[in-house]
């Protein structure tokens, strides 16, 4: 019921673990079953060819058509992904919201590059559970090794853990409790049910 | 004030621009809102005035210099920052002449948005608990080894404070000679780091090789001459603080390497293959226009945006002249037991002098001035004599008069520059003299002191 479905979208196929190491992450931050899955699709309208990047912003909307019966999603691609007032993000959430994304096209150079590869992993399972935090109504915290702190650069995702600090674990709690996908989401989306 | 409170409003005609931005200041915790065109933010701001207006330049209607220009006239608490996609330094420029915060060209890097936001908010935390004036006013203000009764500098020194308690790169922006590394010093001494080393480098006057090696050292062999292996500057300030002075005179080489370290926060010595973690925090400093230099080309942006984290500007000493006669206290009593001469105190006449002077050296200047005049002095009295400075350097409006003023002009001068230093608000200039406002408008009137159009106060017959 309360699942979390974990959508690869990106050019090429993901390293064998990477999902994998995100899948226990967001289990085990958010006490939810992650269900993983592949998807055939691409977002289409995403693409900006003039900044040769992916809105995240549009692939949020694209995402949240795709929940499959999940109550959240979170895509996790290669695409290098940007807002408009920014050069670039690591991934964006809806705060309160369905649909989540992070990419691995800013988290590290080749992963052919020894040692890259799990460094690249576990940068991506730290900003997984950031933006699934927010989807479950997360603020960005002050505590900096919290995985909800705020992430603008590599050297800030580094000093931070894929572990949510005991005051934003207590809050997920707290508003898990208060009925879990905001109200406005829920009259956005009115033919959902 | 928590964040909540901070009530940001975003004007931008653009949807996705005001929906992105809200999203990204929202996860921050503040209380966002938005308006497509000037005019509703013109009414939202009626109805509750925001805190922060984040306002696009190029907008239907109103564009955003009219919003600014309406906004700052009202409500002049409300902080207003610029967004710009057409970097045109002109109205830019002009939106901060008109009394914009900041502006910020989009698209702009992630850390730049938050931080930026975060600057305001501490410097509207400090302008509303109004410690400003009443700690300045009622006495001097200390932060390690600078002290001041400037409202100005005062506020520059908590944002120090403020900005020793965060990791953040600082760039110090000031003349030589307005005390950027006793700055530097400073917010080290307040940081966590303060156990471990300050060190500081000059990095003008150098060659570019030469500076690279001071920098990031090098290994025995590296060039002729390198008989041993060395650490750089990165190395010996582990752990610590590192201040580079004179920045903007680096090379494109050298801006790519430093660059690089602080992205990567891992050095190489020249002639050396491995390479090392350092945990350095970096203030660099420079008496130049960076945004310039970044705008014709002579600087790296992305370097700029690393070092400009957190901006701190030191003005110059003409611009903080209620300052001189306690700067003159502290700077008598250092020199005359450095240079063990016991001189206690200036003259009204030698003081009078001092007040009128540009110092285009600033506080490094009447260090040098008071030394020597220490040297050549007799008695416990500087005298003007000794000071070896005439007026015509000290002519406020840069004109030389032909003889030594009389103390009358040498006042005359100074209430004007007070008074363009309070932006010809009266009360606060009087507060500054320490004479009562019925006065100062006498002596406005006496010496035909007239409010200029742009808001300064200039003498009314050329000095
Ligand atoms: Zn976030
Ligand atoms: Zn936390």
């Amino acid at each position: 019921m309360s699942e979390v479905l974990l959508l690869w979208f990106g050019q090429k196929r993901p390293a064998a673990d990477l999902l994998e190491g995100v899948r226990r992450s967001v289990e085990r931050e958010f006490d939810r079953a992650v269900r993983v899955g592949l998807s055939p699709e691409r977002p289409e309208d995403a693409f900006d060819a003039r900044r040769g990047q992916h809105s995240s912003t549009r692939i949020l909307a694209w995402l949240k058509d795709r929940h499959e019966g999940a109550h959240r999603v979170l895509g996790v691609t290669d695409a290098d992904l940007f807002i408009p007032i920014l050069t670039f993000v690591f991934g964006e959430a809806q705060l309160s919201g369905r649909a989540a994304v992070v990419s691995t096209a800013r988290l590290g150079d080749t992963p052919l590059i020894p040692g890259e590869a799990a460094r690249i992993a576990l940068r991506l399972q730290k900003e997984a559970v950031h933006e699934l935090g927010h989807t479950f109504g997360l603020l960005h915290c002050a505590d900096a090794r919290c995985a909800m702190a705020r992430s603008p650069s590599l050297r800030h995702v580094d000093a931070k853990s894929p572990v949510l600090c005991r005051a934003c674990r207590a809050r997920t709690r707290e508003l898990s409790e208060n009925g879990d996908v905001h109200e406005q989401e829920e009259h956005a989306n009115p033919d959902r049910r | 004030m928590s964040k909540k409170n901070t009530r940001i409003l975003i004007v931008d005609d653009e949807e996705i621009i005001r929906e992105s931005l809200s999203g990204w200041l929202g996860k921050d915790g503040y209380t966002i809102g938005t308006a497509p065109d000037g005019l509703t933010a013109l009414k939202l701001m009626e109805e509750h005035p925001w805190t922060i207006l984040l306002v696009d330049l190029k907008m239907p209607g109103i564009d955003g210099l009219e919003v600014l220009k309406r906004v700052k006239e009202r409500w002049s608490d409300t902080a207003v920052l610029i967004m710009t996609a057409y970097a045109t330094v002109d109205t830019a420029v002009n939106a901060m002449k008109a009394g914009a915060f900041d502006y910020v060209v989009k698209p702009f890097d992630p850390e730049e948005v938050s931080l930026v936001v975060e600057k305001i908010v501490a410097q509207q935390a400090l302008v509303r608990e109004n410690v400003i004036l009443r700690k300045a006013l009622k006495k001097e203000y200390r932060f390690h080894d600078l002290v001041t009764k400037s409202p100005a500098l005062l506020a520059t020194l908590e944002l120090a404070k403020t900005a020793a308690r965060s990791a953040s790169t600082v760039l110090v922006l000031g003349e030589s000679g307005t005390g950027k590394e006793l700055l530097a010093r400073a917010i080290h001494a307040e940081s966590p780091r303060n156990g471990k080393p300050f060190v500081a480098m000059s990095c003008a006057a150098l060659t570019e090789t030469l500076l690279e090696s001071e920098l990031f050292g090098y290994e025995k062999g590296a060039f002729t001459g390198a008989n041993a292996r060395r650490e750089g500057k990165f190395e010996a300030a582990s752990g610590g603080t590192l201040f580079l002075d004179e920045i903007g005179d680096i090379s494109p080489k050298l801006q790519l390497d430093l660059l690089r370290v602080l992205e990567e926060r891992r050095v190489t010595r020249v002639g050396g293959t491995e390479s090392l973690a350092v945990d350095v925090r970096i203030i660099a400093a420079t008496n130049r226009d960076l945004r310039r230099a970044v705008e014709e080309g002579r600087f790296r942006q992305d370097l700029f945006y690393r070092l400009n984290v957190i901006t701190i500007t030191l003005i110059p000493l003409r611009d903080r002249k209620e300052d001189i006669p306690l700067l003159v206290d502290r700077l008598l009593e250092q020199l005359s037991s450095e240079l063990k001469r016991p001189v206690e105190r200036v003259s009204p006449e030698a003081m009078a002098i001092l007040l009128a002077h540009t110092w285009p050296g600033n506080v490094r200047e009447l260090r040098n001035v008071l030394e020597r005049a220490i040297v050549v002095s007799e008695g416990p009295v500087l005298e003007a004599r000794h000071l070896g400075l005439n007026l015509q350097e000290g002519s406020a409006s840069g004109a030389t008069p032909e003889h030594p003023a009389s103390l009358e002009e040498i006042e005359r001068q100074y209430i004007g520059s007070v008074l363009r230093q309070s932006g010809g608000n009266v009360t606060q200039a009087a507060r500054i003299l320490d004479i009562d406002r019925v006065t100062l408008y006498a002596k406005i009137r006496k010496y035909g002191l007239k409010r200029a159009e742009d808001g300064e106060f200039e003498p009314a017959t050329p000095a």
